[in-house]
């Protein structure tokens, strides 16, 4: 007799745990070829409250970790996740119907991707910082310092492309929600469990899934959230009306880049959007 | 004369503390290893510097009753193991406390001024400490108008200090001894701390002591470093020893023994007694006899070997 | 016991693991080598550690054509991104191996336990992880990446990981292969460091570590295809490398002695100004190219200076570096010790008034107990020349001009210190000072982003931050200069 496997139940990633939704609710996710994989939690505006509170919470701690110690963590992340690497090549060829090869190179370049972020946290300010020689006696320096709590909406590809928009936003000391790819949500929640194992503190990251159409609005006019990162959103007018709910506060906005072809090496554009740059005057003088 | 503006110039004139060194100072005290025979005296000497508290609305005579027996016999199955320095209640407690310790030679210590705000008249900081001293207590612990010296009223919290140790004065000529809480939690700054130790020592303290318990963060090795600095200047200074008392926090061994590191390495040896050094703890003790009872088996104990109280 | 004396606390030797004798580290094994060889011993007990091979002219040939062929073949050719793995692998081997490095150090350089485990050793797993996030960003540094080829770096003993870590880690990272040499009387851990790249799997002949004196030192130098020589050492040393490599295409960044003034203003910050000048000149026995040998002291507070470092330098605890309480541990040499003394005693002939903390020096081995000399001019020797040990010359000022004026006064120019609590007086002695370090109610703060290197006659060239790419890739390929 054949064993019978035991299935994993998929939840959100709010606060580094893993709650249902307090909706109650979940949806069907199908595989490539249409079959069911899963039931993944369908995510409502009071989680996505939740997970702002859980980001704004972790806010302060993270960012106030040193540069060098946010380098580690993320690249633990990178270790742990080559660690399970089958696991996320097994789920990428099921969700996604990619062949053998390509779910490797997907894994591939998204823990290369982590490790070249990881080295950016100590080297952003060094390359992005700068004194200023002011005309005057003035000791005069900028450096740049993260934005706060940012809104991701994921892109579809669901490890590499999430990977690639959640990664430069942390790094630097901002926190996030995340809104996984609608249609390949279970990735990031796997991800979830990779992060919540890789010293990565509870809040940091948090992984909502569910209908994008729901939730975003909820996020893009949230008065405490200071960044929104659009690239997973396909609909224009969709995308407009995001914009337009973020200016109330000025969120920092990504705008959508839902084609971005994930392999190719980023630029820094990903992390210094959701920077802010301070500059400190000083007198000098006996 | 003294005025809010000649303590000011004073308190404000001396050397000022540079937070990241402090720290790396107290951090790197924190190193030292401690290990055989001067970690069984650092232990022997840390059971005997306990104040063994409890400043709980829900205290009762049965409580206290227990925790001075506690204190007179902290490890009932080891009478080599030493009393502890006092027991630390509420003045109404006092008389309780007193009598289960008669003269076991562990004092009794009470927390008076309206503890632990220090929000109430003088009259009635004045009553509660005679009440504590007329039901026998050896010691006040008194806090400071936090308040007042945020505001630069320094005048206010020097007088109130003078004031309170007359309050201290028994019928016999004798005075208990004064502790001068100053809630460092609130004082935020290490600046702070320097200056409210020496306005304190100037208006005639005993004891110079951290924290209420009831404020986070309460002790820390940093705080007690420069109260620590601020005793053996002083005597440079004057002459006058004056003791030390971090309280609340201190829950294990390890922290105790760090805390006696930077005592011996800051003050300097004198002040590794009882009369110049206290801890004000609860946990502290039943982790202090477990470790000693470590040293002595050479096995790991458990909490269900020690009397909890 | 009556009184609190610290029982010994020694960590324990059990983690390491020396062997009897030791050859060359080339092209990712090791060699006997063809050269003779010598000891390397324990300085705080006189025990010999192990025998350690002597690299020859033809060691060195050999190391130099292994680094050429890795650097041609494979780790020219590697992306970035996978130079960094390695780079990234090491930095977390020698995490994982932090307690038995730690251990060895001491053991061979005589440094406290309580630095090397807690200030070297980080430094070192820090400092590679900082340079593998270089390797592959390297467009992003305003230096290019274009690599130079075959590195020879010769290093001292003062912290001979650490300096190894200086060394190899940029260089690598930019793309180059090195041959490096550790100090004769520290050879030690950068043996184990080879083990370490052999853990690794990092492709042969990447890094190659041959040991020797100074003979074996001159061959890396002279080497005709080396192209690039990087040097922390003596001024006098780094001057002849300056000559020898004088017509080549040879790039050479040279990390030389110093003589810094540490200079204590009358609104100090007092307490940690009197850490900082312990930690400035005591901090691994003073054997510190950077150490606060000068201390300028404001006159109107010199006296209470004094009367508190005295009575701080009676705490410190000078014995067994493997003691986790020691704070002060041996001199590393018989040579070294023998030169602090002369020194010392030339501070006496001279006139300046000695002080030494009491303190009971064990009978075997190199020590000297932590010593100040009071009373110095700018006139005296023990004021101008590098002693490189527990010393201290404390001379007097006024008013700021005349503090930069004699901190200046030095053919020196590694680091500075300054002490008040007035940022805009900070600041402005941070302009005036001829120094590449300067810091600021701190001393000797070390960290993998932060360049550092001398001014005049310490030295030219930074290590460390963004900088310290610098002198490992080809900066000049679009102008005709060399």
């Amino acid at each position: 007799m054949s064993r019978i496997d035991v299935r994993k139940t998929y939840k959100l990633y709010i606060n580094g745990q893993f709650p249902r939704s307090e909706s109650g609710r979940s949806y069907v996710v199908n595989d490539a070829k249409g079959r069911l994989m899963a039931n993944a939690a369908q995510a409502s505006r009071k989680d996505a409250r939740d997970a702002v509170v859980a980001a704004r919470a972790a806010f302060g701690g993270w960012s106030g970790r040193t540069a060098y110690n946010r380098a580690q963590v993320v690249y633990r992340i990178a270790e742990v996740l080559e660690g399970r690497r089958e696991q996320f090549e097994a789920e990428l060829r099921a969700s996604e119907g990619v062949s053998a090869a390509k779910a490797r190179t997907y894994v591939d370049a998204a823990v290369d991707r982590l490790v070249w972020y990881a080295g950016w946290a100590d080297k952003i300010t060094q390359v992005t910082g700068n004194a200023n020689p002011v005309a005057g006696p003035y000791f005069n320096l900028s450096t740049p310092e993260p934005s706060g709590v940012i809104a991701v909406v994921a892109p579809r590809g669901a490890l590499l492309g999430l990977i690639s928009v959640v990664a430069p936003a942390i790094i630097t000391g901002n926190t996030v929600v995340v809104i996984a790819s609608e249609q390949n949500p279970l990735t990031a929640i796997t991800l979830g469990e990779v992060m919540a194992t890789s010293d990565l503190p509870g809040g940091v990251v948090n992984v909502l899934t569910g209908s994008v159409a729901e939730i975003a609005p909820w996020l893009a006019s949230h008065m405490d959230v200071n960044g929104l990162d659009l690239t997973g959103v396909t609909d224009a007018d969709q995308a407009r009306e995001l914009e337009v709910a973020a200016a109330d506060n000025l969120k920092r906005v990504r705008r959508p880049a839902p084609d971005t072809d994930w392999l190719l090496e980023p630029a820094l554009d990903r992390m210094t959007r959701f920077m802010e740059t301070k500059t400190v005057w000083h007198p000098i003088g006996v | 004369m003294r005025s809010d503006s000649s303590l000011r110039r004073f308190l404000h004139g001396l050397p000022g503390v540079d937070q990241v060194g402090c720290e790396a100072r107290a951090a790197g005290l924190g190193t030292r290893s401690i290990k055989t025979t001067s970690k069984a005296y650092a232990i022997d000497l840390a059971i005997r510097m306990v104040d063994l508290t409890t400043l709980e609305g829900a205290d009762t005579h049965g409580k206290v009753r227990a925790l001075a027996s506690k204190a007179m016999r902290p490890d009932p199955a080891d009478p080599s193991c030493p009393a502890t320095a006092a027991v630390c209640v509420y003045p109404d407690m006092v008389g309780t406390a007193k009598q289960t310790l008669g003269d076991s030679g562990v004092h009794v210590a009470a927390v008076a001024t309206a503890f632990p705000s220090g929000r109430a008249s003088m009259d009635i900081k004045l009553a509660d400490t005679r009440d504590a001293v007329e039901a026998g207590a050896d010691e006040i612990d008194m806090v400071i108008d936090r308040g007042a010296f945020l505001s630069g009223r320094y005048l206010d919290v020097y007088e109130e200090i003078v004031q309170v140790k007359e309050a201290c004065a028994r019928a016999d000529g004798s005075s208990a001894h004064l502790k001068v809480i100053f809630e460092t939690g609130e004082l935020q700054t290490y600046d702070n701390v320097r200056r409210v130790s020496w306005l304190a020592m100037m208006a005639g303290g005993h004891f110079i002591k951290t924290s209420t318990g009831k404020v986070q963060p309460a002790a820390t090795l940093p705080v007690t470093l420069i109260m620590l600095e601020a005793v053996r200047d002083f005597r440079e200074q004057t002459g006058q020893m004056v003791g030390v008392k971090p309280a609340g926090g201190i829950k294990t061994t390890k922290d105790a023994i760090k805390y006696l590191v930077m005592v011996n390495e800051i003050a300097g040896p004198d002040w590794l007694d009882p009369d110049w050094f206290r801890f004000g703890a609860s946990t502290l003790l039943n982790d202090l006899l477990m470790q000693r009872t470590k040293m002595t088996t050479g096995r790991y104990s458990g909490p269900d070997y020690f009397t909890l109280d | 016991m009556s009184t609190f004396d610290y029982a010994p606390a020694p960590e324990s030797r059990a983690v390491v693991d020396i062997k009897p004798s030791y050859g060359l580290f080339i092209n990712g094994e090791f060699v006997d080598g063809s050269g003779t060889s010598f000891k390397t011993i324990n300085p705080a007990t006189e025990e010999v550690l192990a025998e350690v091979a002597e690299a020859s002219d033809a060691d060195v040939d050999e190391a130099v054509k292994a680094a050429r062929r890795a650097y041609t073949r494979v780790w020219s050719k590697m992306s970035g991104a996978e130079r960094a793995k390695y780079l990234y692998r090491i930095a977390r081997i020698i995490q994982e191996r932090g307690r038995e490095l730690a251990v060895l150090e001491s053991i061979d350089n005589g440094k406290p336990i309580k630095e090397s485990r807690d200030v070297d050793i980080p430094v070192v797993a820090a400092h590679f992880f900082y340079y593998a996030g270089w390797a592959d960003k390297l467009e992003h540094s305003g230096y290019g990446s274009t690599p130079l080829g075959v590195a020879g770096q010769i290093i001292p003993w003062n912290f001979p990981l650490l300096m190894l870590a200086w060394k190899i880690a940029p260089a690598l990272a930019c793309g180059n292969t090195v041959v490096l040499k550790p100090a004769e009387t520290t050879p030690l851990t950068a043996l184990l460091f080879a083990e370490i790249c052999q853990q690794a799997d990092l492709p042969p002949g990447v890094v190659n570590i041959v040991t020797g004196a100074g003979e074996t030192g001159r061959a890396i130098v002279s080497h005709p295809d080396v192209d690039k020589v990087a040097f922390t050492g003596s001024t006098e040393v780094g001057k002849a490398i300056a000559r020898s490599v004088a017509g080549t295409d040879k790039k050479v960044t040279l990390e030389l002695g110093g003589k810094a003034a540490n200079i204590v203003f009358d609104d100090a910050p007092l307490d940690q100004a009197i850490e900082g000048i312990v930690n400035g000149i005591f901090f691994n026995q003073g054997h510190v190219c950077c150490a606060g040998s000068r201390l300028l002291v404001q006159e109107s507070v010199a006296d209470e200076v004094m009367e508190r470092l005295k009575r701080r330098m009676a705490t410190l605890r000078v014995g067994d570096p493997l003691d986790k309480n020691t704070d002060v541990g041996a001199i590393n040499s018989a040579e070294q010790l023998a030169k602090i003394r002369e020194l010392s005693q030339i501070g006496e002939d001279e006139g300046a008034e000695r002080w030494s903390a009491p303190c009971d020096l064990p009978s075997n081995g190199y020590w000297f107990a932590p010593t100040v000399f009071t009373g110095v001019t700018q006139a005296h020797r023990i004021a101008r020349e590098e002693i490189f040990g527990p010393v201290l010359s404390v001379l007097t000022f006024r008013t700021p001009s005349e503090a930069v004026e004699k901190a200046n006064n030095t053919p020196f120019g590694l680091s500075a210190g300054v002490w008040t609590d007035k940022g805009s007086r900070i600041l402005s002695m941070a302009n005036r000072l001829r120094a590449g370090v300067v810091w600021a109610n701190t001393f000797n703060k070390f960290d993998p982003t932060s360049p550092f290197g001398g001014y005049k006659e310490s030295g030219y060239g930074r290590e460390g931050g963004r900088h310290g790419l610098e002198g490992y890739l080809k900066t000049n390929e679009m102008g005709a200069d060399s």
